[in-house]
């Protein structure tokens, strides 16, 4: 495999340092955290930063801590391996540390992070419609500013966020979410966690302990749109419903008719639309039945 | 942009002045000659080139030197307990887990990987873990054999 071509390569320590050698170097520079997917584009697309900024050096920028409300907060550089493996996140969140478990193989898991997976801005990246699912936000930092916003609001498009070049997406926030939380993740794709999704879905909702009801549902599609999109007239579909396999699959029609995906290497468009219709009906009857227990029945249950 | 980087290299302080641009796997292989690490696609799907990075495996081809300095590593060459096999290395030698030998470092690193943080791995659970490694020659059944064989002699202690 191609090497790539010399560039320089620097590893601040604070965050106002990183900012600012962004400013003093101007346009073409890269930020690296885990590099599974700069790396990669540089080898294989030939991208060709100018410089690069590492930043694994800054402190403050790994972990997950529950906050003080019940909340969860996942620092950028937190590893896809570190979120599937935490009691916290899989006791919490299953379907996140599902999405995450999703992510290339575990030599990939240990490397790729949180913050690389949202601010890359591939359209089919595994951990974003859980986490929009959630209801996350984004916390974005440059030299003596910074600011937060729904995920959901984060991204533009393939490879386009709504942060500027000296800024820097330092944290996700999860916020107190109902102990009557469920919740499922699927990938779909042949290749399961060695490719990329072919089409993605994240659903969450509240089940209702006695009324059995669906309230707060969120359903979010990867891969089939610019951006991870909400597909909010299925959402509206079963709100306040108690879940019925008919519901379950009126809800995937609608979200299939609100997926705008393209036809690639991968797949069709048409196919990718039958995908979603299926997957997310099959999401949210998952969702109510409980996390996989294993890697074949998780397998096993997107069929 | 060169940099002076120093690594714990299996156990020992290696220096090199390198170019930030180049790779942990043309590091180890070019400059330090360790050539038991193998590159097979070079973008993360085959894991060849898996060695452990701060105790944990990665793939040394999409790792860049510029953000190596001060890390542990540990490749094939130091897996080794003195000048004993370590057990996954004699699982894989009499179970036959390898035909021509190219992802079998890789497959060991994996696989000690695994049985650092699961000394009595199911099937399911070896196929999950080595989902990352490709062999070409055959299929993984010798390879899954071998590991549940280093686990049995692990957890019996029937190793020196």
């Amino acid at each position: 495999m191609k090497r790539t071509e010399p560039f320089d390569m620097y590893q601040p320590a604070t965050l106002e340092e990183a900012s600012r050698l962004v400013k003093e170097n101007g346009p073409g520079g890269r930020f690296l955290a885990g590099g599974t997917d700069l790396v990669i584009a540089m080898k294989e697309k030939g991208l060709l930063p100018k410089y690069i900024v590492d930043l694994k050096r800054v402190p403050g920028l790994s972990g997950i801590r529950e906050i003080s409300d019940g909340g969860v907060t996942l620092g950028a550089l937190t590893t896809m391996y570190e979120i599937e493996k935490l009691p916290l996140i899989k006791n919490k969140y299953p379907f996140l540390a599902q999405s995450a478990a999703e992510v290339g193989s575990i030599q990939i898991r240990n490397r790729a992070t949180v913050g690389g997976n949202m601010a890359n801005a591939t359209p089919s990246a595994d951990t974003a419609p859980a986490l929009i699912a959630l209801g996350a936000t984004a916390k974005i930092a440059s030299a003596g500013a910074e600011r937060e916003m729904l995920l959901e609001e984060f991204f533009k498009g393939p490879g386009q966020t709504v942060m500027s070049a000296d800024e820097i997406l330092t944290e996700i926030t999860i916020p107190k979410t109902s102990p009557r939380l469920v919740g499922e993740y699927i990938k779909f794709s042949p290749r399961e966690m060695m490719d990329l999704a072919y089409v993605g879905v994240a659903v969450a909702y509240n089940l209702g302990a006695a009324d059995k009801k669906v309230t707060g549902l969120r359903i979010v599609l990867g891969a089939v749109a610019p951006t991870p999109i909400r597909a909010k007239r299925a959402e509206a579909a079963l709100e306040g419903h108690i879940l019925t396999e008919e519901l379950a699959d009126k809800a995937g029609q609608l979200a299939a008719e609100e997926a705008k995906p393209i036809s690639d290497v991968r797949s069709s468009a048409d196919y990718r639309r039958a995908m979603v219709h299926a997957m997310t009906k099959r999401a949210l009857l998952n969702a109510a039945v409980g996390p996989a227990k294993s890697w074949y029945d998780r397998r096993e249950r997107r069929y | 942009m060169i940099k002076k980087i120093t690594i714990t290299l299996n156990g020992k302080t290696v220096s090199r002045d390198m170019p930030t641009h180049r790779l942990l796997l043309d590091l180890l292989r070019d400059e330090i000659g360790m050539t038991g690490t193998k590159e097979g696609c070079g973008t993360g799907d085959c894991g060849a080139c898996t060695v452990f990075l701060n105790g944990k495996p990665v793939n040394s081809c999409l790792v860049l030197s510029g953000e190596l300095d001060g890390a542990d590593i540990i490749t094939i060459e130091g897996l080794k307990v003195g000048p004993e096999l370590h057990p996954v290395q004699r699982a894989f030698v009499e179970d036959g887990g390898a035909q021509c030998g190219y992802c079998t470092p890789g497959m060991l690193m994996m696989s000690k990987a695994l049985l650092d943080e699961n000394p009595n791995p199911t099937e399911e659970q070896i196929r999950y873990a080595l989902s990352g490694n490709l062999c070409r020659c055959t299929g993984y059944a010798k390879i899954v054999q071998a590991v549940q064989d280093a686990a049995a002699m692990l957890r019996n202690k029937t190793v020196p």
